[in-house]
C-alpha cells in the first residue's frame, strides 16, 4: 500500500469513526446541559462553591461569574508557578520567573497550551496534575459553556435568561469531560502512554551508562489535553514523545479524541434549538473545510518540493517515523483547526505551503470544528455574519433560527470577528518593527517572519501550537503573546454572550417563504464563502509575506 | 462604589473556590485514580516500557538511544559504533539547559525550515554518512537509496524507529561488522519489520533497540 493511500485510509476511519460517536455524544451533551435533576457529587461543589445552581442568570451575571473564575484561575495557577521550589513533589524543580509564570498562567487558563518553557525540565508533579491539567479540563468546561449560552440565547425568547453558569461549568466538567477523560487515560496506557509518579530516575541503557527519566502522570494529562483540545505537552517534544503517543493508533485514536467534542457539539446545538437539520448544515460547513484543508496538506507534504525536503527524498524533519507524513499531515491539520496546539510533528520543518496551511487554519478563528464550544459559538458567529451578508444581497432583514439579526446583534458579531485579527496584525507589525524582538527568530527571510506570525495567531486564537523555532521565552514574547491569550480569549466571550443575552429577548419570527432557509447546502455553501472570504481578506497580506512568500520562491 | 467593590470581591471569592473544588475532583482524584488503574492493569507500560535484556533494563522499546562508541579525545560528537544498527538522526535534540544538576532526557525537534541552508547541509552530510557507512566490499549504497528518515530528524528527537528501508540498508555493514553472514541478518531484518497496525494505520517501522538485542544475541550464539 502506498503512503498516500493509507494517509487517505486513516482519514476516512477518523471521519466514520466520528460519523458513530457525533450522534449519541450530542445527544448526551444536549441533555446534559439541559436536565433539572443535579448529580450529587455536583450538589457537593455547588455547596463548596456556595453558589445556587438553579438561580437563572441574565448575560452580564453569567459573564462575571466566567470572568471571576477565570481570573482566579489566572492568579492560582500563577502563584503555583511562582512557589514550585517551595511545593512538595516539585522533583527539586525551581519555581517559573514571573514572565514565563504569567504567560503560562494565561495560555492556560485560556485554552491555550502556548508553552514558553520545556515541561520536562521545568514543571514538578504539582504544577503539572494539580495546576496545569486541572485548566485543561475547565478551560474547557467554560468553552462549553458560553457555546450553550449562545445556543439557548437561539432557543429561548422573551427572557434575558441564558442559564446558570456555575452548572454548566461544573456539569461540564463532572459529566463530560472527566468521564472522557478517563477512558481514553486507560486506553493510552493500554497502548504505551506513561502514567506513574517516579519522578526523575535513572534507566539502563543498551550501550551501558544511564539515561535519566522524567516520569510524571502523563497519559492523565494527554487524554485531556486532546479531549479539551488543549494542547500543552507534558513533554517538550508535546504528542512527538513517544511516551505521549506511543503509536500509530494512538495518534489517530488522538485525533479523535481532539474532534469529538467539537463534532458533537453541532449536533447538541441541533437538538437545542429544536432541529437536528440545523446542526447538520454546521456540521457540513466544518467537515467540508477540515477535509479541504487536510487534503492540501496531504498534497503538499507528500509532495515535498522544497530545499531539504526534496534532498532528502520525503518530508521526513520533524515527523516520527511511526507516523509518517499522511498521519502528521491529518494531525496537523486537525490541530490548528481546533484550539488545540498539540503537534504529532513539527510544523516549522513543514512545506512552506504545509505550515502557511497550519496558520490559514488558525486564522479562520478556529471554528472548523475549533475548541471544545469555543468552536460552534466562532462558527454560530459566522453563521449570523453569512446571514447578515445573504440579507443585504436580497434587501430581507436577515434572521437566523427565527431570531431577527438587526443592528445590535450584528455589531456585536463585527466586533467578534475583529478582535483577534486586530490582535495578530497589531502585535506581529510591533515585533518586527521594535529592535529586540526579531532576535528571537531562528530561522531568517520569510520564515523568520513566520515564526512570529505564527506565534501571535496562535495565542490570539487560542491555539498554543508554534514554529518552535521562535525563542519565545523572552519578556517581549512572554508579555505579549501572553496579553494576546487574554484578550484573544475574554474579548470574543464578552460580545458572545451579549448577542446570546439580546437573542433571548427577542420574540421569533414566523417563518415565510421569503426566510433564508439555513438547514440547506446552499447556506453551507454561503457560509464556507463567508469564512474564507473574511479570512482572506484579513489576512492576505500577512500570509503573502511569510508562507506564501517562501512557499513560491522554491 | 463600595458596594461594587463588595460584589467583585463576593465573586471573585466565589471564583476561587470553585477553582479549588475543580482542582480538587480534576487535579488531585482525577489522576490518582487513573494512575491506580493504569499501575494495576499495566504496570509495565504505565512505567514506561522498559527493555530487558541478559537480565538487565537496556532502556524502553519506546524510547530511542544512541549506538555509539565512547567519546574520543579532542571529538566534539561521538562516532557510531557501527556494530550496531543506527536509528535517526536527533539534531534537534536539545541539552538539559533548565536545570543543569540533572541529566535529564530531553526531546525536541531542530525546527529548522525547508529553506534553511543549515538544514540542507545537516540533510546532505548525513546522507554522505550514511552511504559512507554502510557500503562494504561488495554491497555499495546508491544516494538514491537512503529514504528520507536515514537523514532527517525526528519530531521528538527519541523516534525509536527506522523505515525498513533504512534498516535493510545497514544489513550489509552490520553483517561484516560482526562477522555474521547476511542472510541471517536480514532475516533479523524482516522479522522485525512491523506492518501498518490493521494495514493502514501510520508507517511499516522496525524498532531498533529490539533489532540490535536480537542481533546481540545473534552475535553471542554464533561466537
Amino acid at each position: 500500500m502506498s503512503p498516500v493511500l493509507a494517509g487517505v485510509l486513516q482519514l476516512l476511519a477518523l471521519l466514520a469513526a466520528l460519523a458513530l460517536a457525533h450522534v449519541p455524544l450530542g445527544a448526551y451533551l444536549a441533555r446534559v446541559y439541559s436536565a433539572r435533576r443535579h448529580w450529587r457529587v455536583e450538589r457537593w461543589i455547588y455547596r463548596g462553591i456556595g453558589a445556587d445552581p438553579d438561580t437563572q442568570m441574565r448575560w452580564p451575571a453569567y459573564l462575571r461569574a466566567l470572568l471571576a473564575f477565570s481570573a482566579a484561575g489566572v492568579l492560582f495557577l500563577y502563584l503555583l508557578q511562582r512557589l514550585q521550589g517551595f511545593l512538595p513533589l516539585s522533583l527539586g524543580f525551581r519555581s517559573i520567573e514571573p514572565a514565563q509564570a504569567f504567560d503560562t498562567a494565561a495560555s492556560f487558563v485560556t485554552n491555550t497550551d502556548w508553552q514558553s518553557y520545556s515541561g520536562e525540565q521545568a514543571m514538578g508533579h504539582v504544577v503539572q496534575t494539580a495546576g496545569l491539567a486541572v485548566q485543561n479540563f475547565v478551560s474547557a468546561a467554560v468553552g462549553m459553556a458560553v457555546a450553550v449560552a449562545l445556543v439557548r440565547g437561539f432557543a429561548r425568547s422573551r427572557t434575558g435568561e441564558l442559564g446558570n453558569f456555575w452548572a454548566d461549568l461544573v456539569r461540564g466538567t463532572v459529566r463530560v469531560l472527566v468521564p472522557g477523560a478517563a477512558i481514553a487515560a486507560v486506553v493510552l496506557v493500554a497502548c504505551g502512554a506513561i502514567q506513574n509518579f517516579s519522578g526523575i530516575h535513572e534507566v539502563g541503557q543498551f550501550m551501558g551508562g544511564s539515561q535519566q527519566w522524567n516520569g510524571g502522570a502523563v497519559a492523565s494529562q494527554e487524554a485531556i489535553k486532546e479531549l479539551g483540545t488543549n494542547g500543552g505537552g507534558y513533554f517538550n517534544a508535546n504528542s512527538a514523545h513517544p511516551f505521549e503517543n506511543p503509536t500509530p493508533f494512538t495518534n489517530l485514536f488522538e485525533i479523535f479524541l481532539i474532534l469529538v467534542i467539537p463534532f458533537s457539539l453541532t449536533r447538541a446545538f441541533g437538538v437545542m434549538v429544536g432541529s437536528v437539520r440545523q446542526g447538520y448544515a454546521i456540521l457540513a460547513t466544518t467537515v467540508t473545510i477540515w477535509l479541504g484543508f487536510t487534503a492540501l496538506m496531504m498534497w503538499t507534504e507528500f509532495a515535498h518540493h522544497e530545499g531539504a525536503l526534496r534532498i532528502a527524498g520525503g518530508a521526513m524533519e520533524g515527523k516520527e517515523a511511526r507516523f509518517g507524513v499522511g498521519a502528521s499531515a491529518i494531525f496537523a491539520v486537525t490541530t490548528t483547526l481546533t484550539s488545540t496546539g498539540a503537534v504529532d510533528s513539527f510544523h516549522s520543518s513543514f512545506t512552506g505551503f504545509g505550515g502557511g496551511i497550519a496558520m490559514l487554519g488558525m486564522m479562520l478563528g478556529e471554528i472548523a470544528p475549533g475548541g471544545t464550544g469555543s468552536g460552534l459559538y466562532g462558527m454560530l458567529i459566522m453563521a449570523v455574519i453569512a446571514v447578515f451578508i445573504a440579507g443585504l444581497m436580497v434587501g430581507r432583514t436577515p434572521e437566523y433560527l427565527g431570531k431577527k439579526i438587526g443592528a445590535r446583534e450584528i455589531k456585536l458579531a463585527a466586533c467578534y470577528i475583529l478582535v483577534t485579527p486586530a490582535l495578530v496584525l497589531v502585535f506581529s507589525a510591533l515585533s518586527m518593527a521594535l529592535p529586540t524582538p526579531p532576535h528571537s527568530m531562528l530561522n531568517s527571510g520569510p520564515h523568520g517572519f513566520s515564526e512570529v506570525l505564527y506565534a501571535f495567531t496562535s495565542a490570539a486564537n487560542n491555539n498554543g501550537s508554534a514554529f518552535a523555532g521562535l525563542n519565545a521565552d523572552t519578556d517581549w514574547f512572554n508579555t505579549t503573546t501572553g496579553l494576546a491569550m487574554l484578550l484573544g480569549r475574554f474579548l470574543p466571550m464578552v460580545f458572545v454572550l451579549a448577542l446570546a443575552g439580546s437573542l433571548a429577548r427577542q420574540q421569533p419570527v414566523p417563518v415565510t417563504a421569503g426566510t433564508l432557509r439555513t438547514e440547506k447546502p446552499l447556506f453551507t455553501s454561503l457560509l464556507v464563502g463567508a469564512i474564507l472570504i473574511i479570512t482572506g481578506l484579513t489576512y492576505f497580506p500577512a500570509l503573502a509575506l511569510g508562507p506564501l512568500a517562501e512557499g513560491l520562491a522554491s | 462604589m463600595n458596594n461594587s467593590l463588595t460584589n467583585t470581591g463576593r465573586l471573585l471569592a466565589a471564583g476561587l473556590r470553585a477553582l479549588l473544588v475543580l482542582t480538587l475532583v480534576t487535579g488531585v482524584v482525577y489522576p490518582l485514580a487513573v494512575t491506580g488503574v493504569a499501575q494495576g492493569l499495566f504496570p509495565g507500560r504505565a512505567n514506561g516500557s522498559e527493555t530487558v535484556a541478559d537480565g538487565r533494563v537496556v532502556g524502553s522499546s519506546l524510547i530511542g538511544q544512541s549506538y555509539d562508541l565512547p567519546l574520543k579525545k579532542g571529538r566534539r560528537a561521538p562516532e557510531a559504533d557501527l556494530k550496531w544498527f543506527q536509528g535517526r538522526p536527533a539534531d534537534g535534540l536539545g541539552t538539559n539547559s533548565v536545570n543543569t544538576r540533572y541529566r535529564l532526557l530531553v526531546s525536541g525537534a531542530t525546527n529548522l525550515s525547508a529553506d534553511s541552508a543549515e538544514l540542507i547541509q545537516q540533510v546532505e552530510d548525513a546522507r554522505k554518512a550514511v552511504v559512507k557507512d554502510n557500503s562494504v566490499p561488495g554491497y555499495t549504497v546508491a544516494p538514491s537509496d537512503v529514504p528520507a528518515d536515514a537523514v532527517t530528524s525526528s519530531g521528538s528527537g527519541l523516534d525509536p524507529d527506522i523505515s525498513p528501508q533504512y534498516a535493510r540498508i545497514q544489513v550489509h555493514r552490520v553483517a561484516a561488522e560482526n562477522g555474521l553472514p547476511v542472510p541471517e541478518v536480514a532475516w533479523l531484518v524482516e522479522k522485525h519489520t512491523e506492518g501498518r497496525t490493521l494495514g493502514f494505520m501510520g508507517e511499516p517501522r522496525v524498532n531498533v533497540l529490539e533489532l540490535n538485542i536480537a542481533l546481540s544475541k545473534l552475535v553471542t550464539e554464533g561466537s
